[in-house]
């Protein structure tokens, strides 16, 4: 049997804990060194299927500014992270936006959805 | 020319701001007035559109503009706090007049029982470190380059140089890099990062940035536009070594070197400074050493998170209520707070105390290099230990905090001190 020990930061807070994850046969087996449960979960996924939340921006025609903030609604496989970023460099919205207004439904088949994160009031 | 009357009058209206005159009207302030010099309130949060913010204040994941428009509808919600946009403030006097200008009023003045400074800070530029070489175009501070990109929609560059590892420009570096640009690498003088360690997995590795410690740019080329730096690699006294240098061909260069409060106002008031902070020498109701004059935020010191930043805000903005009413508590004692050994700053750096008051004291404190397995006590009067924490690691881009409750201090004698000392590993 291999066993093997990684070391993971955690992401899920600025708190930044450092723990060790160990992989039995390239299973996840323990997570240890994390202050709270969220940290041990996020080092479970880790190893297993990484996943990472995506902030970016869409153009605004009318808008009080160019551009309007957005993010995603949950986590997404962190090797979709850029292509996602790409499809939306190509999104336009018209405002006015409400925070939590859906911009793109469903990005890339993935089940996510991407959100406005503020109000952007017409110009 | 009449000038208004405010309670208190808020200069600047970021999460310091925001927080302050939320708190203060809660307090029973009945005209308050936030002065911004942007186009919106939220400050810098409003450029910040990553997420991780909130966590401590809100209990979820916001991001900057999330987090801002929490607080703008708090404040909204209350007549009682007028907002002016677009307003610059020139100068403050010692009787809290307030002298402002914007484009609808021209120069007007306004006068306030109570001042609280939320101005933030700003960045060091390519000036305050001296970088060697031509002057081409393309060199800009992160912040700069943040609200460009996020806020604007120009891209700074295309193949970028970032100095420095702030969490601004570990931010900056996926930021451009989900833009399109190609962020070649980033270079930071210390032997370690001062960013969070969670923007150094999230922004550098899973883009596979490289991260050069311990290395500096030292010399930007290019006649019209940046073509490149010359790095090298720093000996202990932060000075290149012959020998180690190497070229990056880019044509933007970002400077994350460094925040400084922004008190030029505070300055010309006559407000205590203090060295290490570069902010206001406050006590834990946040007044500075002028009676009546509050200050809260990246304005009394550097915050790494704005959880921090909008509960200091709160505090003075309830202080500098209560001073406009007359009901700030009389202290009977000041006690000074001084940081030993391998703490480089603390705030508040004084303890007022009173007879009324009940509330604990939080000391927020940032060590001067890396440690480990580190004890950190507070002591008083016969070096007796008010409070202690136990880290097994500190870092100077993460705040410690330790609360005390307030009695402990009665018998404390005239200061206090946090000091450390090495612990061997449990």
């Amino acid at each position: 049997m291999s066993q093997v020990v990684r070391k993971i930061s955690c992401i899920v807070c600025p708190m930044g804990c450092s723990g060790e994850v160990t992989l039995e046969n390239g299973e996840f087996k323990t997570a240890t060194g994390y202050t709270c449960k969220r940290g041990s979960d996020y080092a479970k996924l880790e190893v297993t299927s990484p996943k990472r939340m995506l902030t970016t921006t869409v153009r605004v025609r009318d808008g009080e500014l160019n551009l309007l903030p957005v993010a995603s609604d949950k986590p997404l496989p962190k090797n979709k992270v850029l292509p996602a970023a790409r499809c939306l460099a190509g999104v336009q919205v018209v405002a006015p936006i409400k925070e939590g207004d859906i911009i793109y439904e469903n990005i890339l088949d993935l089940g996510v959805n991407i959100i406005a994160t503020r109000d952007l009031a017409k110009r | 020319m009449n000038k208004q009357l405010f309670d208190v009058v808020i200069i600047g209206g970021g999460p310091a701001g925001l927080a302050a005159a939320h708190s203060a009207k809660l307090n029973g302030a009945k005209k308050i007035l936030i002065i911004e010099r942007d186009r919106e309130l939220g400050g810098i949060l409003q450029q910040c559109i990553h997420n991780g913010f909130g966590l401590h204040r809100f209990q979820q994941e916001l991001t900057g503009p999330g987090y801002a428009q929490r607080y703008i509808q708090l404040v909204k919600e209350h007549p009682e706090i007028e907002v002016l946009l677009d307003t610059m403030v020139l100068q403050v006097n010692k009787d809290k007049t307030v002298i402002a200008v914007n484009p609808k009023q021209g120069v007007f003045e306004v006068q306030g029982e109570a001042i609280v400074f939320t101005m933030g800070c700003r960045e060091r530029t390519r000036g305050a470190i001296r970088i060697p070489g031509k002057r081409p175009a393309g060199v800009f501070t992160a912040g700069a380059a943040q609200r460009m990109v996020n806020m604007e929609g120009y891209l700074p560059g295309k193949k970028i140089v970032i100095l420095g590892s702030g969490d601004i420009g570990l931010i900056m570096a996926r930021r451009l890099t989900l833009e399109g640009a190609d962020v070649q690498a980033v270079l930071e003088i210390m032997p370690y990062s001062n960013g969070l360690t969670r923007n150094i997995v999230q922004c550098l590795d899973d883009y596979n940035i490289p991260l050069h410690l311990a290395h500096t740019i030292i010399a930007i080329h290019g006649q019209e536009r940046v073509t490149g730096v010359t790095c090298a690699k720093v000996d202990a006294n932060m000075k290149p070594i012959a020998g180690t240098e190497f070229d990056i061909e880019c044509d933007c260069v970002l400077l994350s070197v460094g925040l400084i409060p922004e008190n030029e106002l505070s300055e010309e008031v006559g407000i205590a400074l203090d060295a290490k902070t570069n902010g206001p020498i406050v006590d834990q109701r946040r007044q500075t050493s002028i009676p009546g004059f509050f200050a809260a935020g990246n304005v009394v010191h550097v915050h790494d998170l704005v959880d921090f930043v909008s509960e200091e805000g709160e505090i003075a903005g309830k202080y500098a209520a209560l001073f406009a009413q007359s009901k700030l508590p009389e202290n009977y004692r000041t006690l000074h707070v001084m940081a030993e050994n391998a703490i480089r700053t603390v705030v508040p750096q004084k303890i007022a105390l009173d007879h009324v008051s009940l509330d604990a004291v939080r000391l927020f404190m940032r060590v001067g290099k890396p440690e480990e397995n580190l004890m950190v006590e507070v002591t008083g009067a016969g070096e007796k230990v008010l409070a202690s924490k136990r880290l097994p690691i500190a870092k100077p881009g993460e705040m410690i905090v330790l609360e005390i409750p307030i009695d402990k201090f009665a018998d404390a004698g005239d200061s206090i001190a946090v000091t450390t000392r090495q612990v061997v590993k449990a």
